[in-house]
């Protein structure tokens, strides 16, 4: 298949769009009740929105096409800005997003892949994403398919988790180019990683760089950044959780 | 078993592009030794002693399309990397094959540290996990390529120990009848390498005897059907009353009493061999001769 040509000016909407990043807030707003969010609710907004409108492959009428983009949201928890951006894109109804965390909501307070489009896996438990996602990519070598690119999310906090660690390791030694890990960093991690969280991909001969979470052409410039041989990291320093 | 094992996965890795198989570090030098890994380098993946990463991997490579053989050693497969079993399989909804070694105390000497009594009771938590207790060679052989034909969710335990013979039969998944005692006679369920310790045990009083390699599911419909009297004795290699209540699931409208045979849930801190901790825990013949003669107290008399 072919993808649309991507926007260059991303604050717009795009044709096949119904919402853009003006509406994210509002969508949220569907699920929370509150027009105001916490920083820590809108961690990862900047970041989705940016790879969502400016990086990613996917389309919304063919969520399962073998030659599509993977995004995985590793870090489950606090999704509402997950599902706005779906709901924005086309992948979700924005109707859903008024029955979130309800008993028969295809919206949980983490999502499952099960019940959602375009949701490439289930997460809520903190760690597995980027081991999962080493498997994908290792999936579409052994399959012979050099197009797609995975994104996977994380969260400063759930790096904590040392099973990112083995696969940190795992995708370098593996020269998994296909593979970008976002991490965005809210401080919230409880015994801090010295010296920033791109040191600990960098020291394993992942490509890296540490931008603004906020900064959509900084965040766009480094999503999509060549790295040949190797899988890349981006650092998204946000706000401080509070 | 292993050796089947490995013989077989890669003659099916030379000939289905689907299959993969996700080691960590255990078994590599096998599939190296036999050109696996140079003739599949993409499909013979070792992730370094990482456990929790190669179920995460295998599951991942599930997801795209690939059906993966996830290998190690009973307690680091199936306990370490319990919770990557669970959400990255069953809950991403996606099967695989897990192959496990050791057993519940293949390697003895190693201490408790490589044994695994508990892996099948907790694979059982699961749901959809077909989970065979293969018997012999032969029988790990016919779960392998059935496994790899489907995209079932699929535990093969292996062990180092074994029965004289394969049972044909064994590998529709049901209760296979080797013997038929007298209208209401006792029933012993030998499960998987139990089976020859358990004829021997059984030999000298009436009984029926039923084999199982497949315990999840378990076959309640073939129990129902084979059962004539009240009293049935249940002998798996692993903790005792994994199966329990399946077996009274499948008689709960019948009246009737379970002896539960199995190894024990206590730290023994023995080494040696697993032949000794067979005895110790009274799963040799003598043993189950001794146990099963008490429980069935004028049956037993006669054994």
């Amino acid at each position: 298949m072919t993808y649309a040509t991507q926007p260059s000016n991303a604050e717009s909407t795009t044709a096949d769009t119904p919402h853009g990043y003006d509406d994210l807030r509002r969508l949220m707003s569907l699920m929370t009740g509150d027009e105001k969010h916490s920083h820590s609710a809108t961690s990862t907004l900047d970041v989705l929105w940016v790879l969502y409108d400016r990086v990613l492959r996917i389309d919304p009428r063919r969520p399962d096409d073998d030659d599509r983009d993977r995004f995985l949201l590793s870090k489950g928890h606090g999704p509402m800005a997950y599902y706005a951006v779906l709901a924005a894109r086309g992948f979700i109804d924005e109707a859903a997003l008024r029955t979130w965390a309800r008993y028969d909501s295809t919206l949980g307070l983490h999502p499952d892949r099960n019940l959602v489009p375009g949701v490439e896996i289930s997460s809520g438990s903190l760690g597995h994403g980027l081991p999962i996602a080493v498997g994908m990519a290792l999936g579409l070598r052994a399959r012979g398919k050099a197009g797609p690119r995975l994104y996977c999310l994380l969260g400063d906090a759930e790096f904590d988790e040392g099973s990112n660690g083995e696969a940190i390791v795992a995708a370098a030694r593996f020269g998994l180019e296909a593979l970008t890990a976002v991490v965005v960093d809210n401080q919230s991690s409880s015994l801090s990683w010295p010296g920033g969280i791109e040191r600990r991909f960098a020291v394993e001969g992942w490509a890296v760089a540490t931008v603004d979470g906020r900064d959509h052409s900084a965040l766009e410039a480094a999503l999509t950044s060549p790295h040949p041989g190797v899988p890349l990291a981006v650092v998204a320093v946000v706000e401080p959780k509070g | 078993m292993r050796d089947r094992f490995v013989d077989v996965v890669t003659e099916l890795l030379d000939a289905d592009p689907r299959l993969a198989v996700v080691m960590a570090d255990i078994s590599v030098d096998r599939f190296r030794a036999n050109g696996a890994c140079a003739r599949h380098p993409q499909r013979v993946v070792n992730v370094g002693i990482r456990e929790g990463l190669m179920v995460d991997v295998a599951a991942g490579m599930a997801l795209e399309g690939m059906r993966p053989i996830a290998h190690s050693f009973a307690p680091f497969l199936v306990e370490r990397a319990f919770e990557q079993v669970k959400l990255a399989f069953s809950h991403q909804g996606v099967g695989g094959i897990l192959v496990s070694c050791g057993a519940s105390y293949d390697v003895a000497a190693y201490g408790r540290t490589h044994e695994a009594p508990g892996d099948v009771a907790l694979m059982a938590t699961l749901p959809g996990w077909r989970i065979h207790v293969p018997g012999h060679a032969d029988e790990v052989e016919t779960f392998i390529r059935e496994a790899a034909r489907t995209d079932d969710a699929v535990y093969i335990r292996l062990s180092e120990r074994k029965n004289a013979a394969a049972v044909a039969g064994a590998d529709g998944g049901g209760l296979v009848a080797l013997r038929r005692g007298a209208a209401g006679a006792p029933t012993v369920i030998a499960v998987g390498p139990m089976l020859d310790a358990v004829t021997e045990a059984a030999a000298s009083f009436d009984a029926t005897v039923l084999y199982a390699a497949t315990v999840r599911p378990f076959d309640r419909e073939g129990l129902r059907a084979l059962v004539t009297g009240t009293d049935v004795v249940l002998v798996e290699p692993y903790l005792e009353g994994t199966s329990a209540a399946e077996v009274s699931a499948a008689l709960s409208d019948r009246p009737h009493r379970l002896l539960c045979i199995g190894v024990p849930r206590t730290e023994q801190r023995k080494y040696g061999s697993a032949a000794q901790h067979d005895a110790a825990h009274g799963l040799d013949a003598a043993g189950l001769r001794a146990r099963m003669g008490e429980w069935l107290g004028a049956v037993g008399a006669r054994a």
